[in-house]
């Protein structure tokens, strides 16, 4: 299986730098429609992982969900802004230098941390391939963890409502201030 | 698994794979205008070649020599990267979808006709031609004219939200096949044709396919009498072929998922004898909805914002969702 | 898995190449006479006034939103349409709930106005 693992590490850097690199994009750039453009990048570097980690259905909800939907939202809000789309913003303050120290003694932690965990994958024949079928997670769904899924639906709904509220709200101000001075 | 199996035959695959989707595409473009023509009692394109069917060759041609003009206040990089980003999801859309089970041996390497079977082949297909919608976005806000924002802007939210009843009639196929394989649907329709288990499912396929890739009654990105040409407004060139690339290539993908989920795929009369038969019957069938497609462009007037938004929240997203409950009841009760 | 997705990167990599082809070559192959008015923001033979990207309608943040919820909801019944066959009256009942509580939000999104584009 040479050309699989050959390949395998060229995806691997090549999504590494997808996602870091968006990442980096995303909190350096200082037009926030850029930004919102590398948070998609990085993303979509995460449907890589899932697809190197053998989770097909993951990679396709990441890709569905954060990209196909999310993300759109994140760019209509900003397009939503006004005075947020061209202004350049400066994405630093005078606080900068104790959000990197933070930041750096963090990723210490994280290293050292890594470095001494057992990973337990490596040493099970089962997980190493693992094959989490959809229909595996259909079953699972309707089986053990029934209660949560419907809970899911309870979120759903609430979100739903929330969406309502937030929007009509909002039209609510904007038609305000247009008819400000005219009688209700 | 060695390197002429793992990378040189998808690679000859996928080259001819897109070197047809091209030639479809110029094809398809002169299809569309010799068929609208007749349909409007005209003539359509007849002066390159015989028939006019150097045309295609013409056009191509005429747009790789424009001179490239980058608005003054775009913003340059998106502006250059939107028309791709339409492109590239239409074509790679078509890595799962299976033309025929015919296949055949060189040098010992088994040659199938398909790129690959993806056990989420279904879902993969919906995600990656959802991104297209990307391209969309990007070229009417980094174009930064106001047509091309709002062009861009109803486009999206229209392909957001058709895709949501698309979903729908993709579950209850679902429901019925078990397997998101579109290898294990076709086969699954072996004996009978998904049309005639699920014509509901096929019908709010069919419409929101044609929202899906703008096509009229749906083509609320061309209203050139509100908004000169929507997102494309100040694209030219190739970079204009680009965007029209897109759409006709989503509009076989389109035909060809219909194909595969509801029109049986690869199965006709004698395949099981001569399955290479089986791609020819693909073909025909693709046509046939493409054809289907085209006629309702000449035929249907495009519909206002407000109506197109409304029939689909307010009627085909209910009807999807009935028509899943339905087949789902009647698989868990039945099947 | 990884094996089916080989053909999926070689594609992506040869539609890429070509969409960039495309885009590179007109730059040579095309004549370059730049001029202010080609290259001014096209308003319908006007001179442009103000940017584009003026804030848009909420509408269009709305139908984001409600697309967001909703593609979660039917993300959710693959899984379920998958294995249906196995799962018999009870996987039914449990999607039937799951769906009647999704259209009492969609009934009370409708009755509040949540799908009238203004």
């Amino acid at each position: 299986m040479a050309i699989e693992q050959a390949l395998q590490i060229f995806v691997f850097v090549i999504l590494t730098l997808m996602t870091l690199g968006g990442g980096l994009a995303v909190v350096t750039s200082r037009n926030l429609f850029h930004a919102a453009l590398s948070l998609i990048l990085s993303l979509a570097g995460v449907v890589g992982y899932y697809v190197l980690l053998d989770a097909g259905f993951l990679a396709i909800v990441q890709l569905l969900i954060y990209i196909g939907a999310i993300s759109i939202l994140i760019l209509f809000s900003i397009m939503l802004t006004r005075g947020l789309m061209t202004p350049r913003q400066v994405q630093r303050n005078e606080q900068w230098w104790i959000a990197a120290l933070v930041v750096f003694l963090t990723f210490v932690v994280l290293i050292v941390a890594l470095w001494q965990m057992v990973w337990p994958i490596a040493d099970d024949e089962a997980l190493r391939t693992p094959n989490v079928a959809i229909s595996q997670l259909g079953e699972a769904l309707v089986g053990p963890y029934a209660i949560p899924f419907e809970i899911i639906s309870v979120l759903l709904l609430v979100a739903l409502v929330g969406a309502i509220v937030l929007a009509r709200e909002t039209e609510n101000n904007q038609g305000s201030h247009a008819e400000a001075g005219s009688s209700e | 698994m060695d390197w002429i199996a793992g990378l040189l035959i998808p690679f000859v695959k996928a080259l001819v794979l897109v070197v047809l989707l091209l030639t479809g595409f110029a094809y398809l473009s002169y299809v569309e205008r010799k068929l609208v023509a007749r349909f409007h009692v005209r003539y359509g394109p007849n002066r390159a070649g015989p028939f006019g069917l150097l045309q295609p060759i013409a056009d191509g041609l005429k747009m790789l020599f424009k001179e490239e003009i980058i608005p003054r206040h775009a913003d340059k990089l998106f502006y250059l990267m939107a028309p791709a980003i339409v492109v590239v999801p239409a074509l790679l859309v078509w890595a799962v979808i299976p033309i025929s089970n015919f296949s055949f041996r060189i040098f010992g390497y088994e040659i199938t006709f398909y790129l690959t079977d993806l056990n989420i082949g279904l879902l993969y297909a919906l995600a990656v031609a959802e991104l297209g919608t990307y391209g969309i976005i990007l070229g009417g806000w980094s174009s930064n004219n106001k047509y091309a924002l709002l062009g861009a802007l109803r486009t999206s939210s229209q392909m957001l939200s058709y895709s949501l009843p698309m979903g729908t009639a993709l579950l209850s196929i679902l429901a019925v096949v078990g397997s998101l394989s579109l290898v294990d649907i076709v086969n699954a329709q072996r004996g009978l044709w998904f049309i005639f288990l699920q014509p509901l499912g096929f019908l709010i396929y069919f419409i929101t396919g044609l929202a899906e890739t703008n096509r009229s009654p749906f083509d609320l990105p061309e209203t050139e009498n509100e908004l000169v040409a929507g997102f494309v407004t100040e694209y030219g060139g190739i970079k204009f072929a680009l965007f029209y690339m897109g759409e006709y290539i989503s509009m076989m993908t389109t035909s060809a998922l219909a194909t595969t989920l509801f029109l049986g795929g690869w199965w006709g009369p004698f395949v099981d004898e001569l399955p290479i038969l089986g791609i020819f019957y693909f073909v025909l069938k693709m046509s046939a909805v493409v054809f289907l497609i085209i006629w309702v462009r000449a035929s249907l007037p495009r519909v206002r914002f407000d109506q197109l938004m409304g029939f689909c929240w307010k009627f085909l997203l209910p009807l999807g969702l009935f028509n899943v409950m339905v087949t789902a009841t009647v698989v868990a009760l039945w099947g | 898995m990884l094996i089916e997705f080989i053909p999926v990167l070689v594609l992506f990599a040869l539609a890429t190449a070509i969409a960039v082809i495309a885009l590179v070559l007109p730059a040579f192959l095309g004549p370059r006479r730049p001029s202010r008015a080609k290259i001014e923001t096209y308003e319908s033979g006007k001179l442009p006034y103000g940017d584009a990207r003026y804030k848009v309608p909420i509408g269009y943040y709305k139908i984001a939103l409600l697309f967001v919820i909703f593609d979660l909801e039917v993300i959710f019944f693959y899984p379920w349409a998958v294995v249906l066959r196995q799962l018999h009256v009870f996987g039914l009942i449990e999607m039937g709930i799951f769906t009647a509580l999704l259209v009492v939000g969609y009934v009370y999104e409708w009755k509040k106005g949540g799908f009238e584009m203004e």
